[in-house]
């Protein structure tokens, strides 16, 4: 610590944000490059796993909550689909 | 009763994303239920300065065009129960909106929602039209230089003309906040004085937020300035504005240069 800081009314610096920017926007925008010209792939994996479910069981939209988290290098896509216990089949079931 | 507020301007990067993030936090902070929404279709920025950017799922556009559910889009924050985001897309653009969808989504969150903030985009079109179409309240965001006040001039006379309010002959309830004040240079009769604004554009004034590092920071890690450090002084600036639009009555504080001991031994100014 200089000691100037002693006679300054400044306090000791933050640690620095901007590697902390560096890194969410390196891993925002390799998400976002990626989404352009293909499909993403949560996005993606999200519509067949409901539509395999829906196959099976009536979904109620509003019993579905679906959340992503975007990492470096791992993403989580987390489906949480509520059935009512003795569910109603969807028709296309026995299909 | 909920209250529909739109941050707007015109002109771009005089601070409307910072404010919503700062001011909707630190209305969640004094205990409201608010929920932040992102006009700005195809170039949405307010994920990324609340810190959400990697979990939007849905957005505007999916729920205005029924694609997914209004409590499928919403993103909860991590740091405070009652704040919540509604992402842009972006992906889509701004013909993607209509005034119907729009509406059907703000009556539906006037229903859980004591605040819901527009963060507007720049400019006078579609996006910006439908971001202030339905406000009870709006918050004007100017700097003290001349082509942000020209602008606010216009988005002034918009509010007054193009809103619902306004078309069932009631006002919009609007406020200038004044961003990126500078006070070494108004010390130096750099900038158009903030008695100056006010008279040009006749509305009152919610707060002066200073210039500040602080601003910065915040959005480089992803949080609303008022919740990040909320002791520097632009989150007490926001902090005051907030308490203002809540009613309350409180001094206005222009900010002030401050200057190290050493500087002001030396009479050295500070950059």
């Amino acid at each position: 610590m200089s000691m100037f800081r002693l006679f300054s009314s400044r306090p000791a610096p933050l640690p620095a944000s901007a590697p902390i920017a560096r890194e969410r926007l390196q891993i925002l925008l390799a998400h976002e490059r990626g989404l352009r010209g293909q499909p993403d792939l949560l996005m993606l994996l999200r519509e067949e796993i409901l539509s395999v479910v829906s196959r099976h069981v009536a979904l109620d939209s509003e019993k579905v909550m679906v959340r992503m988290e975007r990492g470096r290098n791992v993403s989580t896509l987390e489906v949480d689909i509520e059935l009512p216990n003795g569910f109603e089949p969807a028709l296309a079931a026995t299909g | 009763m909920a209250k529909v507020l739109v941050v707007t301007s015109g002109k771009g990067g005089v601070g409307k994303t910072t404010s919503t993030a700062a001011i909707g936090a630190a209305l969640a902070q004094n205990g409201k239920k608010v929920v932040v929404v992102d006009f700005d279709i195809g170039l949405r920025n307010l994920d990324l300065v609340m810190g959400a950017e990697r979990r939007v799922v849905f957005d505007l556009i999916n729920v205005v065009q029924g694609v997914s559910k209004l409590s499928q889009a919403l993103i909860r924050d991590k740091r405070l129960e009652t704040l919540w985001l509604l992402p842009a897309s972006q992906t889509r653009d701004k013909d993607a909106l209509n005034e119907e969808g729009v509406g059907r989504v703000i009556s539906e969150l006037r229903e859980t929602y004591d605040w819901i903030i527009c963060d507007s985009p720049a400019g006078i079109e579609r996006g910006a039209m439908l971001a202030m179409r339905f406000a009870d309240e709006a918050i004007i965001v100017t700097n003290p230089e001349v082509s942000s006040v020209r602008d606010s001039d216009r988005i002034i006379g918009m509010l007054d003309a193009k809103t619902v309010k306004a078309e069932n002959g009631e006002r919009v309830n609007k406020h200038v906040l004044i961003t990126r004040y500078d006070p070494a240079r108004a010390a130096r009769g750099e900038m158009i004085s903030i008695d100056d604004i006010l008279e040009i554009l006749a509305t009152p004034l919610l707060g002066i937020i200073p210039e500040s590092q602080d601003v910065l920071r915040a959005s480089n890690v992803g949080s609303p300035v008022t919740l990040n450090n909320p002791s520097s002084s632009p989150a007490r600036a926001y902090a005051d504005a907030t308490r203002r639009l809540l009613g309350e009555t409180i001094e206005m504080m222009v900010p002030a240069e401050r200057k190290g001991l050493i500087n002001l031994l030396l009479g050295r100014r500070a950059a």
